[in-house]
């Protein structure tokens, strides 16, 4: 039970300043595993996303508590490391090497020969060792997600944070690079907690999927995913067809109204 | 296909043969119309005396040592401008105080031009190069500040994001994300003040012009107007002109090595 709390999210609520004032999260609770994959899903304006921000540090929460390892988390922090959705997450003055060694140094992980040895081991390990030197307008989309994976793991992160991270890719390189994710993740077994809103990114990623509901962001079912590794199972097609169900039910208009005007 | 063409017409494909075309057909036209409509030469001397006498002058050093001193306090004045608009652009970015204070003082400020404030300088700072390095300082100050300040606020949410995630906050991220992320802004901010500047000092050098050994280039044609050397007054503009164009080629240089490399020119 103990190692249930590693990441854990209490009665959280989060709400952006107005004038009016938006409560996008109410009352969310939920535990994350060491190194377990953990995904979450919704609509878009679910507040999926604020969640994670919350989560990165980035955002506080106006009620309920989220600790890491059963501190509480107050600010972003290099443990933490987020890979987001945006193509341009990048230093564009740094080469794609010298991103990751900037990255290295400033957070103290390594400095030197060592931060360069590793700063290439980890782009070695996405498969983008030859573009090392090139700089970051010089990569396509998909190269670009590759080395914000490598900058994150190089940081050995805790908590890896992934922000739609396949969002913006052409459907055959998402799928390419889940697999790959899920490769890295057999070899380095770090806690993941990933966003995103396509059905079968987070029943294949997923060893837990947690259903949002929007208006305000809320938990609406949690489902275990982990007997699925596969695409093209019976099983995958089932917890498939059940989130779409989930997601695509028509929204209770009445409670959306009396959550707007309650905050 | 190029090749079969008259040598003339290959010229004109080339943008910058065209240009060099064109500005000899110019000088001679000047020479001519100078030669034929018989202008004396203390109103426009032909191109030809001026070339002389700009070679004379940089033979025996007086230009250069004009042209030195004028560019010695530019960049001075220029790089304190830099300096304060950085200073005053993080403190906007950093605190609202600080984002109410360049508002005020650039809305004072800003439409007050640099040699509106020489009299003051001169009382100041007297007859000397501070009074100029001064009014270039702060001709070049507001400039610079609007343009970092801009830079500063449209630095990439993503970036700034990816810099809080790796622990920076406060001047640190400034400096490490936002400042470069603002070069764009920066560069032609500098470009802007680098060209106020240039008219600021030579304004402010024909005004009173420090004398001596420290005199600038203003100093130089004002002295060759008093004497009634008209060549020497044009081959002071030619100068001006000429450290104009190096100046240009200079910044896109800059720009060609750091913004156009890292793929960030807007």
């Amino acid at each position: 039970m103990l190692e249930k709390r590693f990441l854990a999210l209490e009665q959280v609520s989060i709400a952006y300043p107005g004038p009016p004032p938006f409560l996008a999260v109410k009352d969310i609770s939920f535990t994350v595993e060491k190194g377990e994959r953990f995904v979450i899903i919704g609509p878009s304006g679910c507040g999926k996303t604020t969640v994670l921000k919350a989560i990165g540090g980035f955002l506080h929460p106006i009620g309920g508590s989220i600790t890491l390892e059963g501190r509480p988390i107050r600010d972003p922090g290099p443990e933490r490391p987020m890979v987001f959705q945006d193509f341009e997450q990048h230093f564009p003055w740094f080469t794609v090497l010298g991103n990751l060694i900037y990255a290295l140094k400033v957070t103290g992980r390594a400095r030197g020969k060592e931060a360069v040895e590793r700063a290439r081991h980890f782009l070695a390990l996405v498969g983008i060792g030859d573009a090392a030197d090139k700089y970051p307008h010089q990569l396509s989309g998909g190269m670009k997600q590759r080395v914000a994976i490598a900058r994150a793991l190089a940081l050995e992160p805790k908590l890896l944070l992934m922000d739609e991270p396949f969002g913006a890719l052409d459907a055959i390189l998402r799928t390419r690079l889940q697999r790959e994710l899920m490769n890295l993740w057999h070899h380095l077994h770090f806690t993941l907690v990933l966003i995103t809103h396509s059905i079968q990114e987070a029943v294949y990623l997923g060893h837990r999927v947690l259903v949002m509901s929007a208006n305000p962001g809320a938990v609406k079912e949690l489902i275990d995913v982990s007997h699925i590794e596969e695409m093209d199972t019976r099983d995958f097609a089932e917890v498939t067809a059940h989130l779409r169900h989930l997601l695509v039910q028509p929204r209770e208009l009445v409670k959306e109204d009396k959550h707007k005007h309650g905050l | 296909m190029a090749s079969s063409l008259p040598r003339i017409l290959r010229l004109g494909q080339r943008a910058f043969a065209r240009r060099l075309l064109l500005a000899a057909g110019l000088l001679v036209l000047w020479h001519f119309a100078v030669v034929l409509l018989r202008i004396p030469s203390f109103l426009v001397p032909s191109p030809i005396s001026v070339v002389q006498t700009l070679w004379q002058d940089l033979q025996s050093g007086a230009l250069n040592s004009a042209l030195t001193n004028t560019l010695r306090l530019l960049v001075m004045g220029v790089g304190l401008g830099l300096l304060g608009g950085i200073f005053l652009a993080a403190f906007s970015i950093l605190s609202t105080w600080g984002r109410d204070l360049l508002a005020i003082l650039v809305s004072v400020f800003n439409p007050l031009p640099g040699v509106a404030i020489l009299p003051l300088a001169m009382l100041w700072f007297g007859l000397t190069p501070a009074a100029i390095v001064f009014v270039v300082t702060y001709g070049a100050l507001w400039p610079m500040a609007i343009s970092i300040d801009t830079g500063f606020r449209t630095v990439n949410p993503t970036l700034l994001m990816l810099g809080r995630n790796l622990g920076l906050r406060g001047p640190r991220l400034v400096k490490d994300v936002m400042l470069p992320a603002a070069l764009p802004h920066l560069l032609s901010g500098l470009k802007i003040a680098w060209a106020f500047g240039w008219r600021t000092i030579v304004a402010a050098e024909l005004v009173f012009g420090v004398a001596g050994a420290q005199a600038g280039v203003g100093w130089y044609i004002n002295q060759a107007r008093y004497f009634l050397e008209t060549p020497r007054v044009f081959s002071g503009l030619v100068a001006i002109a000429f450290v104009g164009i190096l100046a240009e080629t200079l910044f896109n240089l800059i720009e060609r090595w750091t913004v156009e490399r890292w793929g960030m020119k807007r």
